[in-house]
């Protein structure tokens, strides 16, 4: 367990928080608010179909992180593009894709987002310019790099948002990508998602210095630490890295979050005390946004309930797509490896 | 026609496929105002400037991750990886992500890259320069790997490698990049998976490709002498593995030799022999044969590198060898 001194430099500091100013329409914040219970509501559904073995293979759920992908997610255009990682149900659904198709994916089913050949590790939805959740931790950075190359070699206006976690800033993948993106000037804003483990590991064990975010400087880029379980200041902080990014200036964002489930479904998670999980759950995203609503006068009980409802229903409408879409046809095994090939190769 | 090099006819490659598509784009070591370690882009950054031919740090992963994620959302990138030693350093992103998108993403995406590498011995380059490592990459479902013996072939692949919607390793040779030949003027493409017969024969038939396809027509040459009349078979790419041409040279000369400078456990020589026995076994007169490098790393000194690759005194006894059994 890491000491207290030293967990305490990675607790958001909330003071700033306060002073969130709230200038969105109503209608945009109960659809942050929304999207968040959605988040909630299919993962906790994800891990019943889990124990229900509807759902195989691995499975990493968003519990807790609702804050730090919807703040982000959330401020994106449509133009943008996301390249993400394995831990990612939560943020294919906060770009908007069907809930029926992203669970029909866990499912393992033909309508599923990857037609049932990628599953929980990868999701993708091209319409949507969600480039997908990739399975080797920081093995996806480089492609964010070449995402945003590809918007400057085309003089488009988008931004790329790569969402990475803690553990993958040890690798070398992401000192490759982030220097070649702060070199390049490349639009590209890479958050990570610091639940402040990597499995088993804290970021202190891995890091010489878990002050990630001081690395963007290194790397020619604004560096920004924020409090992850804060929507609202994820958000904010997003906006500024949106615009620095089409300006020029490449982001590392540093979202401190938390994981209340284990790494995986199947990992109980017994490197953490009961504590510190109680500690974060008392932070609840989820809770939080709703008493900042409640306060500026935007949201009544009424209406949240209205809320739950209505995501309860599209969660259960998901599982009974997911259950009605058919497997694969193994006569398609060999579907979508090549385009065009000359025979069989 | 023009008599070119094999290094020329890459660069003329390029440099056509540049001019014809806006989205096709260079990346590498030293590819900029270096020309390229072994000179393929020598020039072309004057011709089309510093974002087309772009000059990246020493980073393989971060260059191969970038031709893939450029390749995702349109473009058509040609990553060089200064020699196939170094690609494994990046080998990540060109097996998981590369290769795999495709699939993963049940066709939801394409990653239509070209990553160029040299591969192979030279002159005492020793261990870490002198690999043969195309056959881990022709292992792996999505992936082609393509090479060229000849400049025609370099050219007429590259250009076809270049406009193909898959991910493509193209392998080059550190000793071929001088060799001459003729090369057919402007539009010129050679279809991928698609072997060539070098050589035509009617007693046995040698499986090579890249610079091993010279040297197994040095060897045909000499067997015709002592009256052996062989016929060379060029693969010019692992995968797609055009066994069809294989089988049918086979059944037709009831033997084959399988001529590569890579290790023999395991590689393309393995693969080529269970294609033969599992397509033209009746038509065999005898094993297949594989004469490939020593399983060692390459040493420094020229007598042990020498003995180390496969030779042609090896190719042509084992040839006679086989004939003789007759």
């Amino acid at each position: 367990m890491v000491k207290e001194a030293e967990r305490t430099l990675l607790q958001p500091h909330t003071t700033e928080n306060e002073r969130v100013q709230l200038h969105e329409s109503k209608e945009q914040l109960l659809d942050m608010f929304s999207t968040m219970v959605l988040i909630r509501h299919f993962e906790d559904k994800t891990y019943e179909m889990y124990t229900r073995a509807r759902i195989g293979g691995y499975c990493h759920m968003n519990h807790g992180e609702e804050a730090t992908i919807v703040g982000s997610i959330g401020a994106l255009r449509p133009r943008d593009w996301i390249v993400s990682f394995y831990r990612e149900h939560g943020h294919i659904l906060a770009r908007g894709s069907e809930p029926r198709r992203v669970m029909a994916e866990l499912f393992g089913r033909q309508d599923g987002v990857s037609h049932g050949r990628g599953g929980s590790m990868h999701l993708f939805d091209a319409q949507r310019r969600f480039l997908g959740g990739y399975g080797i931790v920081a093995g996806h950075m480089p492609l964010a790099l070449g995402v945003g190359y590809s918007t400057k070699y085309r003089k488009a206006d988008e931004i790329t948002l790569c969402l990475t976690g803690d553990g993958a800033m040890a690798n070398g993948a992401s000192h490759e990508s982030l220097n070649m993106i702060g070199l390049y000037k490349l639009p590209v804003i890479t958050l990570i998602v610091n639940n402040l483990y990597g499995m088993g590991t804290t970021v202190e064990e891995s890091a010489a210095n878990p002050n990630l975010w001081e690395r963007g400087e290194m790397y020619g880029m604004h560096g920004v630490k924020v409090d992850g379980m804060d929507v609202m200041a994820v958000r904010r902080v997003m906006e500024d890295c949106m615009r620095r990014a089409q300006d020029g200036q490449p982001c590392l964002i540093d979202a401190i979050t938390y994981r209340y489930r284990g790494h995986s479904v199947a990992d109980p998670g017994r490197y953490r005390t009961p504590e510190e999980v109680q500690s974060w759950r008392e932070q609840d995203p989820i809770e939080r946004f709703y008493r900042q609503l409640c306060d500026a006068g935007l949201i009544t009980e009424t209406e949240r309930q209205e809320i739950e409802q209505r995501v309860e229903a599209t969660v259960e409408d998901a599982v009974g797509f997911a259950e009605n879409s058919p497997e694969p046809d193994p006569a398609g095994l060999l579907d979508y490896l090549y385009v065009d090939p000359p025979r069989d190769v | 026609m023009a008599e070119m090099t094999y290094r020329q006819a890459l660069t003329q490659a390029l440099r056509e496929e540049m001019i014809r598509d806006q989205n096709v784009f260079c990346l590498g070591e030293e590819i900029g105002r270096f020309g390229g370690s072994y000179k393929v882009t020598e020039g072309l950054l004057d011709e089309f400037g510093p974002e087309r031919i772009l000059a990246t740090p020493i980073a393989e992963g971060g260059i191969i991750g970038l031709a893939t994620g450029a390749a995702m959302t349109g473009l058509r990138p040609v990553a060089e990886i200064m020699t196939i030693n170094f690609i494994i350093v990046g080998m990540d992103q060109l097996v998981n992500n590369a290769a795999k998108i495709p699939y993963m993403f049940g066709g939801e995406a394409h990653t239509p890259i070209v990553v160029r590498t040299p591969s192979g011995a030279g002159h005492q380059l020793t261990a870490q320069h002198s690999q043969v490592l195309e056959v881990w990459f022709a292992y792996v479902p999505g992936m082609y790997v393509i090479a060229p013996s000849t400049p025609a072939d370099a050219k007429g692949l590259l250009k076809a490698s270049i406009r193909d919607e898959n991910p493509i390793l193209f392998v080059e040779n550190v000793l071929l990049y001088n060799d001459k030949g003729e090369v057919p003027d402007g539009e010129y493409l050679v279809p991928l998976g698609k072997a060539d017969i070098k050589r035509e024969g009617e007693d046995i038939t040698i499986i090579s490709y890249s610079r091993m396809v010279h040297v197994a027509l040095e060897a045909a040459e000499q067997l015709a002498e002592s009256g052996i009349s062989a016929e060379v078979v060029d693969l010019r790419s692992l995968r797609p593995l055009d066994a069809e041409t294989v089988v049918e040279s086979v059944k037709k000369t009831n033997r084959a030799m399988v001529v590569h400078e890579g290790w023999r456990k395991f590689g393309a020589g393995a693969e080529i022999a269970a294609q033969i026995q599992e397509y033209a076994f009746d038509h065999l007169d005898a094993p297949v044969e594989r004469i490939t490098g020593v399983e060692v790393p390459l040493p420094y000194a020229s007598s042990l590198e020498r003995a180390a690759l496969p030779r042609l005194e090896d190719v042509v006894d084992g040839a006679r060898a086989m004939v003789g059994k007759r």
